[in-house]
């Protein structure tokens, strides 16, 4: 009896993990499609004729709204809001990938504070973004600093890039063999050698990713931006402001360059990333 | 040079740290001492007053606002971690080669790295009064004039949020799962656990770290933001982020402060919670 509830149940349980065999992946199939759907919608919108609108069905075919992005606006000045965040985020990068890999190459040390100095970093991701607008707001202010893109909404963005890239520059190092680096010291190598040709290749590909991944979430930045760009826009500020006063799929066009800018910029770094990995395996 | 060598990691922290400490620290102090100050309709004025958080406290609107940013903290959350359990567990259990593991978790981390106001305006064509959902009902015959309820609703700010911010859910989660012994499974089922038994005795335990490293996020997330708020709820629906906005816009600074010192106190509270139920620290 108790044998044959025991294969009974190893049956069922046969039965049900088959079941969630076709579950799973349908399941993972459906979130896909939540995620790509909406963004393929705005895509395949954004190529209507001259009377197209905001929703489906397509009316016509055209280059018609992905060219108005570049002409004269009525409602806004997309080039140069893109020139802000393109250049803030290129700054954010550089500037998230030197002071993560300084820190990073510091916490392989023991020294007093260690602890303290990594709370406050990771503490940063836990502060609501509207604070950090609102207080660097009022410090620019009473420190009679411009308030401005590339002052205080630079330190804002800064606040939450570096984080991320302190993470997972601990994590890098603390896969990073030390032997490679003490071989190249006993050599002769003077420190600022070792760096640049031994550990520096071997992060290599890390610091793209790192440096992708800054760029990424400062271009896309709001709410730490929002109060704090002084009187000009960046991107997003660009276009939630237009999304209170246009109706037409220009709307759409400019999120489908946007987004294009994101793919091939992701395209580009993992690329990059893959071929540095390749070359360091072969040097292995 | 051994006393700068020992110096080295201050001086390899040091930047970091100053951006932290002018960045994050400097602006939470200033706020608190701004939350003390007069304010006289205009002006704001150096003083001490317990008014605006005594205002915070006794009025009706107010805490029918921090209610609600609760309630689509809790509702995003709840969501995100339904559907992110079964997808990072997908992820992690069920594909069995490295390469397409990192493929499948690459989609699903692009399109994070795109444009957020445009991911909230990818779901107009869906949701608007002639969108797709609507055309469906009424094409099925479901309902028989457009529901109004899809855009500028609290569930529609509740599916942006969720598509904005799952990925920070599903990372931690793939993460926590990715470490799990292998054998501790194959033990389990060898011993005759069911499926459902292996969920809950190790699998859910042993990612419960992850889990509520993806719930720090997403609460904070959650509780910081006002974009998705305005946008997807029309302004219909407020949240403290919005509310701290609107009170930055008509200049009341400390009344904005002090919001924000509660909403920072929430969100700590919340935090600190998860972190005595969950050790996280074998995740960092």
């Amino acid at each position: 009896m108790a044998q044959a509830t025991q294969s009974l149940s190893s049956s069922s349980e046969k039965k049900k993990r088959s079941l969630s065999d076709y579950l799973l992946p349908g399941f993972f199939g459906l979130f896909v499609l939540f995620l790509y759907g909406p963004m393929f919608a705005v895509f395949l919108l954004s190529f209507q004729g001259p009377e197209g609108q905001l929703f489906f069905p397509m009316r016509g075919f055209s280059f018609h709204w992905i060219m108005a992005v570049f002409g004269p606006q009525r409602v806004g000045d997309f080039v140069t809001a893109f020139q802000r965040s393109l250049l803030l985020g290129l700054s954010i990068m550089v500037i998230t990938v030197v002071l993560s890999v300084m820190a990073g190459l510091a916490f392989r040390y023991r020294f007093r504070g260690s602890n303290l100095i990594f709370y406050l970093t990771i503490s940063s991701l836990i502060v609501p973004s509207i604070l950090v607008s609102l207080g660097l707001g009022i410090v620019f202010n009473l420190l009679n600093l411009p308030i401005q893109w590339y002052s205080s909404a630079l330190v804002g963005h800064l606040t939450w890039t570096l984080p991320f890239a302190f993470l997972i520059m601990l994590g890098i190092f603390g896969r990073f063999n030390p032997a490679y680096e003490e071989a190249a010291r006993d050599l002769g190598a003077s420190d600022r050698t070792t760096f640049w040709r031994v550990v520096f290749p071997l992060i290599a590909s890390s610091v793209i990713g790192v440096g992708l991944l800054g760029f990424t979430l400062s271009y896309d930045e709001f709410t730490r931006t929002s109060l704090i760009s002084g009187e000009t826009n960046t991107l997003p500020l660009e276009i939630f402001g237009m999304t209170t006063n246009v109706t037409s799929p220009a709307l759409y066009a400019l999120g489908t360059l946007t987004t294009i800018f994101s793919f091939v910029l992701i395209g580009v770094a993992l690329f990059a990333m893959q071929k540095l990995e390749q070359k360091q395996k072969q040097a292995k | 040079m051994t006393q700068s060598k020992a110096l080295r990691p201050y001086l390899l922290a040091a930047p970091q740290t100053l951006v932290f400490l002018f960045g994050l620290v400097l602006p939470i102090a200033v706020i608190l001492i701004v939350s003390f100050w007069n304010f006289n309709g205009i002006a704001t004025t150096p003083g001490f007053t317990l008014r605006h958080y005594i205002g915070i406290f006794t009025s009706p609107a107010y805490l029918s606002t921090y209610i609600n940013t609760l309630k689509f903290a809790f509702l995003v959350w709840l969501v995100c971690v339904l559907i992110s359990y079964p997808v990072a567990y997908y992820l992690a259990f069920r594909i069995k080669s490295t390469k397409w593991q990192t493929i499948l978790f690459l989609i699903c981390t692009v399109p994070f790295l795109t444009s957020n106001i445009i991911r909230m305006i990818s779901w107009i064509p869906f949701l608007g009064r002639e969108g797709l959902i609507n055309k469906a009902l009424m094409g099925l015959q479901i309902v028989d004039r457009p529901v109004e309820m899809f855009l500028f609703s609290d569930f529609a700010v509740i599916l942006a949020m969720v598509h904005l911010y799952c990925l920070f859910m599903i990372a931690p989660i793939f993460n926590s799962m990715m470490k799990i012994d292998r054998a501790l499974i194959s033990a389990a089922e060898d011993l005759g656990a069911s499926a459902f038994n292996i969920q809950k005795r190790i699998i859910l335990p042993l990612s419960a770290p992850g889990i509520a490293i993806g719930t720090i996020f997403v609460v904070t997330l959650v509780m910081g933001e006002f974009a998705t708020m305005r946008l997807m709820s029309g302004g219909k629906s407020s949240s403290v982020g919005y509310l701290i906005k609107n009170q930055i816009d008509s200049l009341q600074y400390p009344a904005a402060a002090a919001n924000a010192i509660v909403l920072l106190t929430l969100t700590l509270l919340i935090v600190f919670a998860i972190l005595r139920v969950v050790d996280i620290r074998k995740q960092l």
